[in-house]
C-alpha cells in the first residue's frame, strides 16, 4: 500500500509541485496543522506579515513583479475576512493569487463556532473561483485546479478553504502532471480573418492611436517586446492605462503618456479625435472613458483581450479579437511583414499630419507645474526621485491618491513588471505591503513605495515585516497632511468644504521609523531634497522618507466629472487664475 | 445643468429592454446556484424567474433556466459572465419571441369557492392542459402548463372566482426539432 499523507502534507506537496517558493501568511487556530508541517519543507519560505491584508498585498506585489502566482495562508474567521480587501484588489487588477484559508472542523461548520465564518460565501464575488474542501480525497485535485484557474486566461485570485479536520485526515497522493492541454475557459482561438481585418484598418487609418493596458503586462515580458516591435512597425502613437505603464518604454517618442482622468493632454485629445482606436489588453474603465456618449466619437474601435466578457461591456467595438495579447500581435506582425507592399512607408506618410497635431498638443506641456524654491512640490520630488534612480532598474509601488497619479505621470517606466499600483479597487495601504512582496521576489533590486502619508498609515505595521526579513524597501512619503485627492475634489467640486480630509495628528515619521528599527529621513526644503534622496538610496536597510510637500498642490491635468476627453482642466501653467491660494487651508 | 459633484460618468440613455431565457448547464455541486444568482445580483441584472434541477445524475449536471430582461448589451454581458464561471459547462440564450424554442411553465392553482365558480375556473383553464390534483366540496387544486404571460393572465382572471393560492415553477425551455443545443 502506498504511503498515506495528511491534508497538511498534501498542501505542501502541491505547493512544491507548483514550484512555490514563498508563502505570505499569518498563523491561527484553524491552520495550525499546516503551520506545523512548514518545517519539513525547506524549499518553501514563509513570510510572516503583521495583518492578513498585508499578506494579500505582499503576494500581489510578488505576483505582479515576478509573473508567478502569489500564495497566501491565513486562518479562519478574521484571518479570512482581513484578506478580503486584497482578494478584491487582485480580482479588479487581474493578479494571480492562491489563498489558502483554514476553516473550523467540518462537523462544526454552520454552528457559529469560534472563529467561524462563511469564507467561501464571503469571497465568492471577489475571487475567480473558490472551494471548500470537505473530503480529503479532493484536496490535491482542488489545489492544482486552483493554480490553474488563478494563472490561466485572465488571471485572478482564488481561495481554498480547508477545515481543520481535513488538514489532519490522511489519504494518498499521486504525483502531479502538468497538463499542456488548455481547458474550455481559456480563449485563444482568434482567426486569421480577424487579423486581416485589423491590418486592413491599420493600413487605412489616418489618425490612429494604440491604447494599451495591464493585459499586455499579464501576457508576459515577451508581449511587451512584441508590442514594441508592432508599434514601431506601424508607427502609431501609443498611450497606456495606469496598469499598462512599462509595457512600452515611457521615454520613447511614440509614447504620448498615460490617458484618462489624469492623463496627458495629447493622449486624451488623440483618443477623442482619432479615426482608429486599437485597444490592447485594456478594459475601457470609467476613469479612462469619461463620458461614454462622447468617448472617441469618430473612431473605428478594435479590442484585443483574453477575456470575452470585456468585449462590448462598456464601449461597442467594430472588431473584437479574443486571445492572448502576445499571440495576437505576433500574428499581426507576421502578416504585416509578409504583405510588405509598402505598408510601413505609406503608413508613415498617411499619418504624418496626425503626428504634427500630436506635437502641437504636446507643446501644451500638460504635466507642467510651477516649481518653487521654498516648498518641495510633489511633482518635483517624484521627478528628482526618477532622475536619481532611473539607472537602477527600480521597482515602484504606490498607495492610492494624488501621489499615485504624480508617480504615474512623472516616473517613467521602460520595462514591464516594474510598476505595481492598485488601479481597479484603489486600495489605500496597498503600496507598503506590495513593496515587501516585490522585494521578496527581487532581493537585490531597488524597491520604492511612492506613498501618501494617509495611505501608508493604513498598513504601516508591515514595516515590522520588512525589518524582520531585512528587506531594504524605501517608503517615499509625499506628506501633504491631507488626503490629497479627497481635498482636491472638495476644492474643485464641493466649494472648498474640506470635510474630514485633513489629518490633525500625524505621527513623526522619523521617530516611527526608528521605533520599527529602520531609518527615518525627513526633507522639507527643495535644496536638500537631492542629498536626502541619495542618503535614502545609499542606506542598506528599509527607510521611511518623510518628504514634506506643498499641501495645496493639485493633480493636473484632470478630466472633470462626466466630461469627454477633449474638455480637460489643465494645470496652473495654463490658467494663471486657476492658481491655488493659501486661503483654502484656513477653511480646515 | 449645473456640474454634477461626482467624477463618475453620467448614466447614458437606457436602451430597449428585451426578455431573454437563459439555459445554463452546471456541475451540481454545493454553492453553484449561489454563484449564478450572485452574479446576477452583484452586477445588477434582473431575475424574473428561476428553475433548477439535476438533469443528469451520472454526469452530475444540473440545468438552470433563468428568465431575465435587459438591453442587448446587458444580455450579452450576462451570457459572457456566466460562461466565465468555473462550474458552468454551456450557456444557451433565447429571445422570448424565438419560434424555434418551446417555453413552458407549470402552475398549481388552489381555488376555494362554490361549485359553480369552481366549474367556471376549470373551464377557463381548459386551454392549458388542466389536471385536477385534489378536489373537495369547497376547493380544487388544479395543475396547468402554459406560457409565463398566460399564467400571469390566468391568475389575474381567476382571482374573482376564488383563486387563493398560486405556486409556479418558473419557465423552462427546450429547442424544437431533433437538434440539441451544443
Amino acid at each position: 500500500m502506498s504511503k498515506l499523507y495528511t491534508g497538511a502534507e498534501i498542501v505542501f506537496k502541491c505547493l512544491e509541485d507548483q514550484e512555490v517558493e514563498y508563502i505570505f501568511g499569518y498563523p491561527g487556530g484553524a491552520v495550525l496543522p499546516i503551520y506545523d508541517e512548514l518545517k519539513n519543507h525547506s524549499s518553501i519560505k514563509h513570510i510572516l506579515v503583521r495583518h492578513e491584508q498585508g499578506a494579500g498585498h505582499a503576494a500581489e506585489g510578488y505576483a505582479r513583479s515576478s509573473g508567478k502566482p502569489g500564495v497566501v495562508l491565513v486562518t479562519s474567521g478574521p484571518g479570512a475576512t482581513n484578506v478580503v480587501t486584497a482578494l478584491t484588489d487582485a480580482y479588479m487588477d487581474s493578479v494571480p493569487l492562491v489563498c489558502i484559508s483554514g476553516q473550523v472542523p467540518t462537523h462544526l461548520i454552520g454552528t457559529d463556532a469560534f472563529q467561524e465564518c462563511d469564507t467561501t460565501g464571503i469571497t465568492r464575488p471577489c475571487t475567480k473561483h473558490n472551494w471548500l474542501v470537505k473530503d480529503i480525497k479532493d484536496l490535491s485535485k482542488v489545489m492544482h485546479e486552483a493554480f490553474k484557474v488563478a494563472t490561466t486566461g485572465r488571471p485572478g485570485p482564488v481561495l481554498i478553504d480547508i477545515p481543520k479536520d481535513i488538514q489532519f485526515a490522511k489519504t494518498n497522493y499521486s504525483k502531479f502532471k502538468k497538463e499542456k492541454k488548455l481547458n474550455g475557459k481559456i480563449h485563444n482561438k482568434f482567426s486569421q480573418n480577424e487579423i486581416d481585418q485589423l491590418i486592413d484598418l491599420i493600413s487605412k487609418a489616418k489618425k490612429p492611436v494604440v491604447y494599451t493596458g495591464g493585459g499586455v503586462i499579464n501576457s508576459g515580458p515577451e508581449a511587451s517586446e512584441t508590442l514594441k516591435e508592432f508599434v514601431r512597425l506601424i508607427g502609431f502613437p501609443i498611450t497606456s492605462t495606469l496598469q499598462g505603464l512599462g509595457a512600452f518604454p515611457g521615454e520613447d517618442n511614440q509614447f504620448i503618456g498615460m490617458l484618462g482622468m489624469h492623463g496627458t493632454y495629447e493622449a486624451n485629445n488623440a483618443m477623442h479625435d482619432c479615426d482608429l482606436l486599437i485597444n490592447i489588453g485594456a478594459r475601457f474603465d470609467d476613469r479612462i472613458t469619461g463620458k461614454i456618449d462622447e468617448f472617441s466619437p469618430k473612431s473605428k474601435k478594435v479590442h484585443i483581450d483574453i477575456d470575452p466578457s470585456s468585449i462590448n461591456k462598456i464601449i461597442k467595438v467594430d472588431l473584437a479579437i479574443v486571445g492572448d495579447v502576445n499571440e495576437v500581435i505576433k500574428s499581426a506582425i507576421k502578416k504585416i511583414n509578409k504583405k510588405q507592399n509598402g505598408l510601413k512607408d505609406s503608413n508613415k506618410q498617411r499619418i504624418s499630419k496626425w503626428w504634427e497635431q500630436i506635437q502641437k498638443w504636446r507643446t501644451k506641456d500638460s504635466l507642467g507645474f510651477i516649481n518653487s524654491d521654498k516648498e518641495i512640490k510633489p511633482q518635483h520630488a517624484v521627478k528628482r526621485l526618477y532622475e536619481l534612480t532611473k539607472n537602477q532598474d527600480a521597482f515602484i509601488t504606490t498607495e492610492v491618491g494624488q501621489h499615485q497619479m504624480w508617480a504615474a505621470q512623472h516616473y517613467k517606466f521602460n520595462k514591464p513588471n516594474r510598476w505595481m499600483t492598485s488601479g481597479g479597487l484603489g486600495t489605500m495601504g496597498y503600496g507598503l505591503p506590495a513593496a515587501v512582496g516585490v522585494q521578496i521576489a527581487h532581493p537585490d533590486k531597488l524597491v520604492i513605495d511612492i506613498a501618501g502619508e494617509a495611505s501608508v498609515l493604513m498598513t504601516m505595521q508591515e514595516m515590522s515585516t520588512a525589518v524582520q526579513y531585512n528587506l531594504p524597501i524605501k517608503i517615499f512619503i509625499l506628506n501633504n497632511q491631507y488626503m490629497g485627492m479627497v481635498r482636491q475634489w472638495q476644492e474643485l467640486l464641493h466649494e472648498k468644504n474640506y470635510s474630514e480630509s485633513y489629518s490633525e495628528a500625524l505621527p513623526d515619521f522619523v521617530k516611527l521609523a526608528e521605533a520599527y528599527g529602520c531609518k527615518g529621513i525627513k526633507a522639507n526644503n527643495p535644496r536638500e531634497l537631492d542629498d536626502k534622496i541619495k542618503e535614502m538610496l545609499d542606506y542598506k536597510g528599509p527607510v521611511i522618507f518623510d518628504c514634506h510637500v506643498d499641501p495645496n498642490e493639485n493633480c493636473f491635468p484632470m478630466i472633470p466629472s462626466g466630461k469627454p476627453h477633449n474638455q480637460m482642466i489643465l494645470g496652473p501653467n495654463d490658467k494663471k487664475e486657476n492658481k491655488i491660494s493659501g486661503k483654502g487651508k484656513s477653511l480646515v | 445643468m449645473s456640474s454634477p459633484k461626482s467624477a463618475y460618468s453620467i448614466p447614458t440613455k437606457k436602451g430597449k429592454l428585451d426578455t431573454h431565457i437563459f439555459v445554463v448547464w452546471v456541475d451540481n455541486e454545493s454553492g453553484v446556484l449561489a454563484r449564478v444568482v450572485g452574479l446576477f445580483s452583484g452586477r445588477g441584472y434582473n431575475i424574473e424567474s428561476l428553475a433548477v434541477a439535476e438533469v443528469d445524475a451520472a454526469k452530475n449536471i444540473s440545468r438552470i433556466t433563468i428568465v431575465t430582461t435587459g438591453t442587448p448589451q446587458v444580455i450579452d454581458q450576462i451570457k459572457l459572465q456566466l460562461k466565465k464561471l468555473v462550474p458552468v459547462h454551456k450557456v444557451a440564450d433565447f429571445k422570448r419571441e424565438d419560434k424555434k424554442v418551446i417555453f413552458k411553465e407549470m402552475a398549481l392553482l388552489k381555488i376555494v369557492a362554490q361549485k359553480k365558480k369552481i366549474e367556471k375556473c376549470l373551464k377557463e383553464c381548459k386551454k392549458f392542459n388542466p389536471v385536477i390534483l385534489d378536489k373537495t366540496n369547497k376547493s380544487v387544486v388544479v395543475q396547468i402548463t402554459a406560457l409565463r404571460r398566460e399564467i400571469d393572465r390566468m391568475s389575474k382572471k381567476l382571482k374573482p372566482y376564488g383563486l387563493t393560492s398560486t405556486s409556479r415553477t418558473g419557465a423552462i425551455a427546450m429547442t424544437r426539432g431533433a437538434d440539441t443545443f451544443k
